[in-house]
């Protein structure tokens, strides 16, 4: 059973529809002991980096973290790729998980933001995320900070500069765009994340 | 690159899509969801819905049929029409949409924009302008009520308040230029994409792939949107994004 987590922000329907049309059992909950049981967690988020206070407060936080200890795969989306590093510009205050070191900061002056639509990627072949996707294929984007590149970066995009559009390491995953909104590159991303 | 995107939009009354279409292979061509499938498989980059109808008894009809589109579609899906209340939007958004559109609700009350905002992000929020050039041919007025109405104010400055109150997107139709086939109207997409710092989708009058590439270029729109073109004559949408990209407009293909 795949858990996607609800911490009361943003739309979670889409997400759970994709993963339905892959035929994969899973369940939208708030419940710390199920996300605790799950065997794979999924993080959706859009909106606000402050709304992932309310993980911290829920117990869920701890449960999360606790399955990822135990080698659960576990996939952060948007907000939920954002909260899996350090902290937000967005929200200095609210601090992230710290799975990965770096903070999210906000795109350049020069451009417009959020960053709205569909762009290119630039993938690392050994991703076990994008196994079997294109080197340059395009996702759906949106969003207003973002996280630069790091040692754990396994595809980045360009607007402002390069930053980093998915991580991964062993079995942590987080993507900037939105698989659940990217056509068929982004339904063979759940599926590769859902057969691991 | 980020590109440039190509959103196809349905019109929907009473749960079918009204304008009259030519895809081949579709068992129902009036359905909004196959409709939108297969505008999803030959390119588009989103999805608009607009219920035009808009008649409250219809708002049912207009879930269910959010609902069926949504279940098949896995690229940006947004609705628009009618929405007029915070309780309006969770429930088209509990459908699965991914944004929705506002217009006269927003123009009555622009704190609806910041509520809806604040509830579910200002990336879910696209406020719709109606404008049509007034006397004075350099400015433009937002009308309200599907056209039938005008609201007094003007568009580009409606446009940089809605963004002040947190839209995330400005869907800006041309209404001297819609359903004409002629071209977009740069200069009104100009004034308000330089305006804003929000993506604007710019909407009314496409004919051809070299308006769509006016547009971006010389309008300085993000976003294009057309209904009509891809229903009559235009028999894939990627022969049109193709045509676009070889002028140098970034765009989503192969898909």
């Amino acid at each position: 059973m795949i858990a996607i987590v609800d911490y009361g922000a943003g739309n979670l329907v889409s997400v759970k529809k994709a993963l339905d049309w892959l035929g994969q059992e899973c369940l939208i909950t708030s419940d710390p002991a199920q996300v605790a049981e799950a065997t794979k967690i999924v993080l959706p988020g859009v909106g606000h980096f402050a709304s992932t206070a309310a993980l911290g407060h829920s117990g869920l936080q701890d449960a999360i973290t606790g399955a990822i200890g135990c080698g659960v795969p576990f996939l952060g989306i948007c907000v939920g790729l954002q909260w899996m590093f350090e902290g937000s510009q967005e929200s200095p205050e609210t601090r992230g998980l710290g799975l990965f070191p770096g903070e999210c900061e906000r795109f350049p002056a020069h451009v417009k933001s959020p960053h709205v639509g569909w762009n290119q990627l630039e993938v690392d072949s050994s991703s076990r995320l994008f196994r079997g996707i294109p080197a340059s294929s395009f996702v759906y984007f949106t969003h207003s900070f973002r996280v630069s590149l790091t040692d754990t970066t396994v595809a980045c995009s360009e607007y402002g500069g390069s930053f980093s559009a998915a991580v991964e390491r062993e079995h942590i995953f987080g993507v900037q765009f939105h698989p659940e909104k990217s056509g068929e590159i982004g339904l063979k991303l759940l599926s590769n994340f859902c057969a691991l | 690159m980020l590109t440039k995107r190509i959103i196809a939009c349905l019109d929907v009354d009473g749960g079918r899509v009204v304008k009259g279409v030519q895809f081949v292979n579709l068992r129902d061509a009036g359905d909004p969801a196959e409709l939108a499938k297969a505008h999803s498989a030959s390119g588009a980059d989103e999805i608009v819905l607009l219920d035009i109808s808009a008649a409250h008894q219809q708002r049912a009809t207009l879930l269910d049929t959010v609902r069926r589109v949504a279940a098949q579609l896995f690229i940006p899906l947004t609705v628009g029409g009618g929405v007029r209340t915070l309780e309006d939007a969770a429930a088209v958004f509990a459908a699965g949409a991914d944004k929705i559109g506002i217009n006269s609700a927003a123009l009555a009350d622009s704190s609806l924009i910041t509520r809806i905002a604040e509830r579910f992000g200002s990336q879910a929020v696209v406020v719709a302008i109606d404008a049509k050039r007034g006397k004075d041919a350099s400015r433009w007025e937002a009308f309200t009520h599907g056209g039938r109405a005008t609201s007094g104010r003007d568009a580009v400055a409606w446009a940089r308040e809605a963004e002040s109150r947190g839209a995330g997107e400005i869907l800006l139709t041309s209404m001297d230029r819609d359903g004409t086939g002629v071209g977009f109207d740069c200069e009104l997409t100009l004034a308000v994409a330089d305006s804003v710092r929000i993506p604007v989708i710019a909407s009314g009058g496409a004919g051809g792939a070299q308006h769509f590439v006016e547009v971006f270029r010389d309008g300085h729109a993000d976003a294009a949107l057309a209904a009509s073109i891809f229903h009559y004559g235009l028999s894939s949408l990627g022969d049109l994004k193709q045509q676009i990209g070889s002028q140098g407009i970034p765009m989503r293909w192969p898909c």
